[in-house]
């Protein structure tokens, strides 16, 4: 029972549309170019939707003979970008053993087990080795820098730059530049590490300094009070 | 829309030796089954949803018991006189009736076919014609149940080629259209739409529209059949994406319910334990430890304090299955996400007592524990499904373990990328401080390694909720300060409000008590 389609309207209407097919209509074969397009545009806009990108995996899932490897390719580089979220794994859920045995994909996935573990150096280095599959799409670098970024400020209050520039790939002159941006717009401060070189203290949050957790086990919800006001009076 | 079956054709008596030999009479009616469908019919006419329930509970599974413990019901055709030939009647028999022979015996390929058929009639008169039924939320949830049992069924089957005969291969190719996954998921998509059920529990919650308070029953006159079954078909979107590997999804479709409060999802416990079970397994890919404890501890202890209430029940057997299978889900969440103050301490002494030995094993994390990750993980996952049709020219194989496999492959890696974590953990329980140096040294790795093994028990300790948000599983924490490693201590937080919330209460009660003796 294949429920019939919306037609997509004008061009630049085009991913307001495919939203909307993937919330009201997605089981639905015909749906299928519309998604393949919409990965394309995320991948030149620099936009990503991981509802429109599972439901394309999952119609690759219901017809084998119309999946496009490019293009699952490319939505595996995007879910690498979203990272800390899960979307890498996610996505691997719906593919194929037969289709991950496959180079690029073999690749895809070890970048993604090195971002996993913390192994800046060994993804950087082997990022470089596979321009091809990262140059594909724009932004890629900044994403995993950012990623690189949250972690450490996961874990770190203050980090010597050695460490920092390791994990964002970036050194000496452009680093500079970099951490000066940062310490601008950022609140990131740059301090003299002893003898080591400069040390990094990054923004205060509730993990990296968990005096700032705010203590949700204190605090009491005011529904529960109101079970008292009848005897308050 | 009534199809006819191969052995309905066939002048059936109980010594003739045929190639498809039936050793019953399905035209013969006994008594008792003449009487049953006549008094549920009548009673359905008069929207006696407490006859019906006692009726589709109870009386039906005596009967089965009683006289077709391995036959399958009369057939649809001879009851239907009885009953003015009602199509909805012997639409809702039929569906009855396959569901007997799902439990029972073994269907055909032609009877999942017809089941298939029988579904679609049925659903198709609940989506576009007006129903004025109620039915028990019971059969309501069973026949969503069901469905999709019998489309996972179905494409089990389907995946195992092999020693399939030409008249079978002939018929699926034929009948590609049946149990198709499209149409599956169409009719569940359909009946979430159609009965606009996301719209009416939003408007419960600002208190414009009653449905959870009247448990899904209408007391206006109208019928509960479309809006019980759309929601219901929520559950059943989450379990079918569960089976396509497709969390995220799934998690989606069940949103509208909200599982913090009892709901129509719980006056069912069906329907209560297949919500929860692939919620906590859905949480579980997605690294949400803390939340999949959370929930399958509320669910384990629900059914300890209520499984005696379900032992004469047809539903007695599953519901064990699903809670022996939640406890192992339960043990290899506290294995990865070692947070035993979230787990009642009923819920806890029986988790030591199934798996108490295996967790440790597993916290061990050497090659023996992979094995028990894997055991427990197989025993307890949901029957995934390739949903893609057969390809019939290839030399035929069995593929049905294909998505399974995936699933273990996936997740047993990611289980070996926390390989590391727990060796930190046993030292920062021990340290308040600790230099990167020193640490290094005590896990025998160099010191760059230990810091990246320090990032990622940060990265998976820290998950991404549904709205975006990182939210900490950590039992134990720490903070890096150039190169030493401070430990948090989590403290358990002795939370005074609900103390004196509880104590306000209870004093009031007391004076209250004493206030009436006096009048007395």
């Amino acid at each position: 029972m294949v429920r019939e389609r919306e037609t997509p309207k004008q061009q630049q209407q085009v991913s307001y549309t495919v939203e909307q097919l993937v919330a009201v209509n997605p089981y639905n074969p015909d749906i299928l170019p519309d998604l393949e397009n919409y990965v394309n545009e995320q991948v030149s806009s620099q936009t990503y939707s991981l509802d429109a990108n599972l439901c394309l995996l999952r119609l690759y899932q219901f017809e084998p003979e119309r999946m496009s490897t490019q293009i699952v390719a490319r939505i595996l580089v995007k879910a690498l970008m979203a990272m800390p979220a899960p979307d890498f794994s996610l996505c691997l859920f719906l593919i194929p053993e037969r289709v991950q045995m496959e180079e690029q994909f073999k690749t895809l996935i070890v970048l993604s087990h090195y971002l996993e573990t913390g192994r800046f150096r060994q993804f950087w280095d082997e990022a470089a080795k596979n321009r091809h599959i990262v140059e594909a799409v724009p932004g890629f670098e900044q994403a995993i820098q950012t990623y690189a970024i949250h972690v450490l400020s996961l874990t770190y209050q203050k980090i010597p730059r050695p460490v920092l520039a390791e994990a964002i790939n970036i050194e000496g002159l452009s680093l500079d530049k970099f951490l000066e941006h940062q310490a601008a717009n950022s609140g990131w401060i740059l301090e003299k590490g002893h003898g080591r070189g400069q040390l990094i203290v990054l923004p205060r949050n509730e993990f990296n300094h968990p005096e700032l957790k705010k203590s949700a086990a204190d605090s009491v919800p005011l529904e529960h009070i109101t079970r008292i006001f009848p005897i308050l009076g | 829309m009534a199809t006819t079956y191969d052995y309905e054709e066939a002048p059936a008596t109980y010594d003739e030796g045929r190639h498809q030999d039936l050793g019953y009479d399905p035209n013969f009616v006994p008594d008792s089954v003449k009487s049953f469908v006549v008094h549920l019919y009548r009673h359905i006419r008069e929207k006696n949803v407490y006859e019906i329930h006692q009726m589709y509970e109870i009386s039906f599974q005596t009967l089965s018991d009683r006289l077709f413990k391995d036959t399958p019901w009369p057939s649809v055709d001879a009851v239907a006189h009885y009953v003015d030939n009602d199509q909805v009647f012997c639409l809702l028999y039929r569906e009855m009736w396959f569901r007997h022979l799902y439990a029972r015996l073994s269907p055909t390929l032609k009877q999942r076919i017809d089941s298939w058929d029988n579904y679609c009639s049925l659903f198709q008169v609940v989506l576009h014609r007006v129903v004025n039924m109620q039915l028990p939320n019971q059969w309501l949830w069973d026949m969503v149940d069901e469905f999709v049992y019998q489309f996972q069924s179905f494409c089990q089957y389907r995946a195992k080629m092999k020693n399939k005969t030409e008249q079978e291969i002939s018929l699926l190719r034929q009948y590609d259209q049946a149990w198709n996954v499209y149409g599956v998921l169409n009719y569940l998509q359909a009946f979430v739409e159609k009965s606009n059920i996301i719209q009416i529990l939003k408007q419960e919650k600002e208190g414009l529209e009653q449905f959870t308070a009247t448990d899904g029953y209408d007391y206006s006159g109208g019928s509960n059949v479309l809006k019980v079954l759309g929601y219901f078909s929520m559950v059943g979107l989450l379990r079918v994406h569960c089976l396509l590997g497709d969390y995220q999804t799934g998690l989606k479709c069940l949103l509208p319910i909200d599982i913090s409060q009892q709901g129509v999802y719980t006056s069912v416990i069906g329907s209560h334990i297949a919500t929860i079970y692939h919620y906590g397994f859905a949480n579980l890919m997605l690294r949400r430890y803390v939340e999949a404890i959370r929930e399958f501890n509320k669910m384990l202890l629900y059914i300890y304090k209520t499984k005696q209430y379900h032992q004469k029940s047809p539903q007695y057997d599953q519901i064990l299955k699903k809670n022996e299978q939640m406890y192992a889900l339960l043990a290899i969440c506290l294995s990865l996400c070692p947070q035993v103050k979230l787990v009642d301490e009923t819920v806890n002494s029986q988790l030591r007592e199934k798996y108490g030995e295996k967790m440790a094993r597993m916290q061990r994390y050497d090659d023996e524990a992979f094995v028990i990750y894997d055991e427990l993980f197989s025993y307890a996952c949901p029957k995934f499904i390739t949903p893609s049709a057969p390809s019939f020219e290839e030399p035929l194989v069995n593929y049905n373990q294909d998505a399974y496999r995936l699933q273990l492959k996936l997740f047993l890696y990611e289980v070996k990328q926390q390989q590391l974590l727990s060796g930190v953990r046993t030292f920062l329980k021990v340290y308040s401080t600790i230099s990167l140096g020193k640490l290094a040294n005590y896990m025998e790795v160099d010191e760059p390694t230990l810091r990246t093994i320090l990032l990622t028990y940060k990265h998976k300790t820290h998950a991404v909720d549904s709205d975006g948000k990182i939210i900490s599983n950590a039992d134990v924490d720490f903070y890096i300060d150039d190169d030493m490693i401070h430990v948090v201590e989590s403290k358990a937080v002795k939370r005074y409000g609900d103390y004196f919330l509880r104590q306000i209460v209870k004093l009031e009660g007391v004076i209250n008590d004493m206030d009436r003796i006096k009048l007395e």
